[in-house]
């Protein structure tokens, strides 16, 4: 019986050199549906938010695992009638006896006494187990230490000193999901990201810059300038711009202006523009005949036919009103500035994008103003897409075949993910092989998107790592979370996430969920630009000791 | 007040005696001590005095009205000298626990019912402030906590055992240097054992000076 004294003492085996806070004691509860914790101590409720980060310390496993959901409780059922009015003696006498807190908490892993390596978690602890608010060291031992495989991607929540590090060599390994709606740090996240993964040299990118703000200096929503890629990896980044403009006006000049030839398209490219377009399947069937005849030129051709010539084509079974409409909507890609009738000698920008990411240099393709034009950025993303993922296939299975060595992973970041991936042309675009076939031949995809109920299901089935930022729709909510083990309870922490800073991180490149407070970027930039990052971890000592 | 007289403590001995409830006649008419208060039977058991009874000292020879023809009270008792021995004032004793008794020496104190009731005519002792203390586990040094187990024995009675309870911590809380951080203890204790039962809690702590100011 208690002695009307609540709390116990910290229990044996909680980790030396730090206070354990406890929490509570697990009073109930079951491995789906996640263990009931009543709530100790003084203050301490309020204290409790979800997405907390606990350890239980049962008494041959110590558990790891987050609080999802909160609940007030009472001994008596009809305390609400009993209890007429706010009495302060009343409340000091039943607060924490007769009514009291309950925390959800989903245990997450687990690792037995005296080993390391966390599994699983499988079993569950035993009546009245203490549960503690996890310690630095608790964290650091689940999520590893900023190394050469690990970034430092932000704190758990209240617990500012302590880093949660993503596995990047297991992140590159799979696709992998960035999701928020709009201004809620996604763009932050993917710059850490891409900025870790580079300089780590964990793989190769090529970044589908939409709104030009990875390649050179971005401007943050509180109005500071970010640097970029390029400014923190200096001349092993090169940014092609489809709008030199629109680069000069922001005051740098790209490595690469891309122009992008007519003969470079083929008919995939239209198929997968046809809903953007408004071209028919047999808009789409001609397209594939126009290029049996005429070969790579066959839209200049096609263009460049005459009323006779015309005429002659449909005599020949083409429907003389889908080659009509067919030229019309050609025409409007002709008319963008950036294609012209033949791709330069040499290859292109295609041959160029390929050759930089093959010698080992990331690439940033800025769309500047057509990043706002969707035909634009489908055309030129799938058309480069696929042709550079036909390449490292054959590099891959060349290598494969000769035993030689393999192609560098390359990670294609792509925005607005949900315009190749969607249920309706996921399975034509190569975006969605990529995102099926996964790894296999080196290539996967870094998916940034506001609207991840957009994407197809079966792609984002295949996403390893989910970062997730502040989602208001709940059909959102719901896609980001589907097939990830706990979702319901993920769901209300998800649901509570702030608007700005604060991420779910869940996935392949973590051994469990985190609701992380995001790491600031300038800082990152700052810790980035020192010597030696990367390979041996930098405390802010070591920044102290450079700077002063 | 170690300088306590034994023999100003004793107020009287057992009738009457089970395990869980001791009747004891006071020496003196109407020197019971206060309902609540904390005695003790010879050596062995500690109860709580959970009801005063003053009756004839033969059940059937009912007490007559005598003060017809008198002014006060107290003339009554002077004129019928004879009166103290014709009355007598009962306790009745809860008992809240026992002295262990290891080999026949003196062992720790349990709040726990004893395994067996007191001998008839044990006499009975109020308890001094130091052995309040040591009963309630207030005071002592180092300093321990309350020691509340006794409030199940109590709380089990109900109806006017409330009061008891009530009466009983009201008088435990004088021996801790922290009347009211004793009181809010005990108030939890009690509502752990009474859990589910808001307004018999409620019941107890309005008995309970915890308010602000009232001690």
């Amino acid at each position: 019986m208690t002695n009307g004294f609540e709390g116990l003492g910290a229990p044996d085996g909680a980790s030396p050199g730090e206070a354990a806070v406890e929490l509570g004691v697990v009073v109930g509860g079951s491995l789906s549906q996640g263990l009931d914790v009543r709530l100790t101590g003084n203050g301490v409720v309020e204290d409790a938010k979800v997405g907390t980060f606990v350890t239980v310390h049962g008494t041959r496993h110590r558990y790891f695992g987050i609080i999802t959901d909160l609940s007030l409780e009472s001994a008596d059922g009809h305390l609400s009638s009993n209890i007429a009015h706010a009495d302060a003696a009343m409340a000091e006498v039943l607060s924490g006896t007769g009514a009291f807190a309950q925390a959800r908490v989903t245990p997450m892993l687990m690792t037995s006494v005296g080993e390391e390596e966390p599994q699983p978690a499988r079993s569950l602890p035993a009546h009245f187990a203490p549960v503690n608010r996890a310690t630095n060291e608790d964290v650091q031992m689940i999520f590893g230490e900023d190394d050469a495989t690990h970034i430092y991607i932000g704190s758990p929540l209240d617990m500012e000193d302590t880093r949660v590090c993503l596995d990047l060599q297991e992140l590159v390994k799979r696709s992998n999901g960035v999701f928020g709606k709009s201004g809620s740090g996604k763009s932050f996240l993917t710059r850490i990201l891409l900025t870790a993964i580079a300089q780590r040299g964990l793989a190769t990118h090529l970044i589908f810059d939409m709104h030009s703000e990875y390649g050179w200096q971005a401007t943050s929503e509180s109005g500071y300038a970010v640097k970029g890629l390029r400014q923190i990896l200096q001349s092993g980044v090169s940014v092609f711009s489809l709008d030199a403009e629109s680069a000069h006006r922001r005051g740098f000049t790209p490595d690469y202006e891309v122009k992008i030839g007519l003969d470079e398209i083929e008919p995939e490219d239209i198929a997968i523009l046809s809903s953007t377009l408004g071209i028919s399947d047999a808009g789409v069937n001609a397209c594939y005949t126009l290029h049996d005849r005429y070969g790579n030129r066959w839209i200049s051709v096609f263009l460049g036919m005459d009323a006779d010539a015309m005429a002659g084509l449909a005599a020949e079974g083409e429907h003389a009103g889908v080659l009509g409409a067919l030229r019309r909507k050609l025409r409007d890609l002709d008319r963008i500035a950036f294609m012209q009738p033949d791709a330069p000698s040499g290859g292109g920008a295609v041959r160029q994008v390929l050759d930089h990411l093959v010698s080992g240099k990331h690439v940033v393709m800025e769309f500047g103003r057509y990043g706002d034009d969707q035909t634009a950025y489908v055309l030129v993303a799938n058309l480069i897409t696929r042709r550079i993922h036909a390449e490292y296939r054959k590099r891959t299975e060349e290598a494969l075949a000769s035993g030689g060595k393999q192609p560098d992973p390359l990670v294609i970041t792509i925005e607005e993910a949900h315009r190749f991936l969607s249920g309706g042309i996921a399975s034509q675009t190569i975006f969605g092989t990529i995102a099926r076939e996964m790894r296999k031949y080196r290539v996967t995809l870094l998916v940034v998107d506001q609207r991840p109920s957009g994407i197809d299901e079966e792609v984002l089935s295949q996403v390893g790592t989910r970062i997730t930022c502040q989602l208001d729709n709940e059909r959102d909510v719901d896609a980001v979370l589907k097939g990830a083990p706990g979702s319901r309870e993920l769901k209300g922490v998800l649901s509570r996430l702030e608007s700005q800073q604060q991420a779910l991180l869940f996935g392949h490149a973590l051994r469990m969920p985190v609701v992380v407070r995001t790491r600031d970027y300038q800082d990152f930039a700052t810790e980035m630009a020192m010597p030696g990052y990367g390979r041996t971890p930098v405390g802010p000592g070591d920044k102290k000791d450079l700077f002063g | 007040m170690v300088s306590d007289n034994i023999a100003m403590t004793r107020f009287g001995e057992v009738v009457d005696a089970s395990v869980e409830q001791l009747v004891g006649q006071c020496h003196r008419l109407y020197e019971a001590p206060p309902l609540g208060a904390l005695v003790r039977a010879g050596t062995g058991v500690w109860g709580v005095v959970s009801g005063i009874a003053t009756s004839a000292l033969d059940p059937s020879r009912r007490v007559i009205a005598r003060g017809a023809d008198v002014a006060t009270e107290a003339e009554i008792y002077a004129a019928h000298p004879q009166l103290e021995k014709l009355l007598r004032t009962d306790v009745t004793v809860t008992v809240t626990g026992h002295r262990e008794s290891i080999g026949g020496a003196n062992g720790p104190v349990h709040q726990y019912l004893p395994s067996q009731p007191p001998r008839i005519h044990t006499f009975l002792y109020s308890c001094t402030s130091v052995e309040v203390c040591d009963f309630f586990g207030g005071g002592g040094q180092p300093r321990s906590e309350p020691r509340l187990d006794f409030v199940h024995l109590l709380a089990g009675f109900g109806g006017p055992g409330d009061d008891v309870l009530a009466a009983s911590l009201r008088q435990a809380a004088t021996a801790f240097d922290d009347p009211r951080a004793f009181l809010v203890a005990a108030s939890r204790a009690v509502a752990v054992v009474l859990s589910g039962d808001t307004s018999r809690i409620n019941a107890i702590v309005r008995r309970l000076p915890i308010g602000e100011g009232t001690l």
